[in-house]
């Protein structure tokens, strides 16, 4: 089954020839016609024009011109623009948008010869950690179709462990790429801000938003943040720092790494099923080599709180340009105030809408010092726990989430306790530095994926490129696949 | 009946002015609705008042980048029939927008 395959085995088979990047992407169809339609992981794809693309991809390795990512399917998530593709963030308020340039990732991909392949379903523009905030559907987890995939790159999760493609992109503003990828069982990369260019995502928090893959390995993430990674002038945030090889720090050697656990994450809501799968993650990479050091990241209670400020305040002001008049739907109004509230009210959906008024409100005159200000000044705080604690160790380890997938339906009704399953991964996306998950076992009854999550420094990626793929090498894990 | 009246309980939200001022057109039971929800969400934001940040600079941004800029340099852009081709109304090349002035 060549959709089975990581990145770098169908890299292989295409170089060797074994099969063809056609064959590779029906594989992919045939697997998505098989199974979607449980998972739901796809808003919509077009077959025809990935079979162009996937033709194209033939061509180049005929022709010798095979690179590791020439003629592999990856699907995107409905929040990056890609050239006469619909873009809806899973929102009503888009219509029929197509989008009339490619996000500089998806140029990157293009560049390298990848199959750009879907629309993968999402929480509406980002926010939610269930896709249960799509206006369209609500991905299916692979491994209990009653749970969720997390969110909000849910799609892009379940896509890659339903093998429906070899690998997705997706955006993490708090935990968006991390935990639906800890809740599906696959490896999910947050870049630290400023490595990926944001060029073409629509924003939802500019100041916290990074895209990043989802893949069967890391090495495969390696693989995509070299081809994804760099400055961009379309992008003034992203910055001029050099992009390393990223596979070649997958050596496997790990000894003598200082790994730090800090204490404020072993706390109340985590489940001790889940605290005790991670705790022996902990103990393979000290039998590997890492010496495990205790750190202290004292303000990470206060991190939800913060995250829960400046994310709307920057979301209140990002989605002002959906107002129905130069694109997507528009419901009519006799003024312009009257056109744009009706088309913002009818367009957007509850969270969205809630988010905006969160956001509006921290930002309005007489509560921007008592919130949005405050909130910045604890953002501070938080970042300086990570400098501190960087000071001492390579890179800090922490359960990715609290718990693994809920059922559908069991946090929708109370936004909050939906907002507190990002505890563990909100953090990095304040701090600015960049974070991966990565799988690290199973609970036992229902059997459902439990994810290792690495914070590194700022530009880190290599230090924990390196630990995952220690980790992961010396377990099975990834081999696991849910039955569908 | 709701006790509710545009004041959200325990917040000084007024949640119809902050809705005129998103431009967002909310319904009578979307705004009670949200309204409790919101009641929630700020008062487990007040958290943060436990901390003194009297002497800490604000995080607007986590990487200190500053004045990023290019070449004044005339390039390509968008043409215009792409750049209003998922415009919900146009026309002579223009997006068409209801009367703002009489």
């Amino acid at each position: 089954m060549l959709n089975q395959l990581t990145i770098s085995e169908a890299a292989e088979g295409l170089r060797a020839k074994k099969f063809s990047a056609r064959e590779l992407l029906q594989s992919c169809l045939d697997r998505v016609k098989q199974v979607d339609g449980k998972v739901k992981a796809f808003l919509s794809y077009d077959e025809k024009d990935a079979l162009a693309q996937a033709e194209a991809a033939d061509k180049l390795i005929a022709s010798g011109q095979v690179g590791p990512l020439t003629g592999i399917p990856i699907g995107i998530k409905d929040v990056l623009c890609v050239k006469d593709h619909p873009l809806n963030c899973a929102s009503k308020i888009l219509g029929n948008y197509r989008s009339p340039y490619d996000a500089t990732a998806i140029h990157k991909l293009k560049d390298a010869g990848a199959v750009i392949f879907g629309r993968t379903n999402m929480d509406e523009f980002a926010m939610g950690s269930s896709t249960e905030n799509s206006a369209f559907l609500t991905t299916r987890n692979p491994w209990d179709l009653e749970r969720i995939p997390g969110g909000s790159s849910g799609g892009s999760a379940a896509a890659v462990a339903a093998d429906e493609c070899l690998a997705t992109l997706g955006t993490d503003t708090g935990g968006s790429i991390r935990q639906p990828a800890a809740l599906c069982g696959c490896v999910g990369f947050k870049p630290t801000y400023g490595r990926v260019s944001r060029y073409g995502l629509v924003a939802f928090a500019s100041s916290l938003d990074q895209i990043g893959p989802f893949t069967k390995d890391v090495r495969d993430t390696a693989t995509l943040l070299n081809a994804i990674s760099g400055v961009d002038p379309m992008d003034s945030t992203s910055v001029p720092e050099p992009v390393p090889d990223y596979t070649k720090a997958l050596d496997g050697n790990i000894k003598g790494l200082k790994l730090g656990i800090a204490k404020e994450y072993m706390v109340g809501g985590l489940d001790p099923e889940v605290a005790a799968i991670v705790q022996k993650a902990i103990d393979q990479l000290r039998k590997l080599g890492a010496e495990i050091v205790e750190v202290s990241l004292p303000h990470t209670d206060y991190a939800a709180a913060t995250y829960y400020i400046i994310a709307p305040a920057e979301a209140s002001a990002n989605l002002a340009r959906f107002d129905g008049i130069r694109y997507g739907a528009r419901i009519e109004g006799a003024d312009p105030i009257e056109l744009y509230s009706k088309t913002r009210g009818a367009g957007f959906g509850a969270e969205v809408k809630r988010r905006i008024i969160l956001g509006t409100y921290v930002l309005s005159s007489g509560y921007y010092d008592a919130y949005y200000l405050r909130a910045q000044k604890v953002r501070t705080l938080i970042r300086n726990d990570f400098i501190k604690a960087f000071e001492k160790v390579d890179a800090i380890v922490t359960p990715t989430t609290p718990t693994a997938a809920f059922k559908a339906g069991e946090k929708s009704g109370d936004p909050l306790q939906m907002y507190l399953s990002d505890i563990f991964t909100i953090s990095c996306n304040l701090a600015g530095i960049c974070g991966i998950s990565l799988p690290c076992g199973f609970t036992a009854k229902p059997k459902l994926p439990v994810g290792l999550q690495l914070l590194g420094k700022s530009f880190g990626e290599s230090t924990i490129l390196k630990i995952a793929h220690a980790y992961e090498q010396s377990t099975n894990w990834r081999k696991e696949r849910p039955s569908l | 009946m709701s006790i509710f009246c545009g004041f959200m309980a325990g917040t000084g939200m007024d949640i119809k002015y902050v809705a005129h001022l998103a431009r967002l057109a909310l319904t009578p039971e979307e705004e009670e609705k949200l309204g409790g929800q919101l009641g929630n969400i700020l008062h487990y934001i007040e958290k943060l008042n436990e901390l003194d940040v009297s002497n800490v600079e604000p995080t607007s941004h986590a990487v200190p980048l500053v004045n990023i800029t290019r070449e004044d340099a005339v390039r390509p852009s968008l043409p215009n029939e792409e750049a209003l081709r998922n415009a919900p109304s146009k026309a002579n090349g223009l997006f068409l927008v209801p009367k703002i002035v009489e």
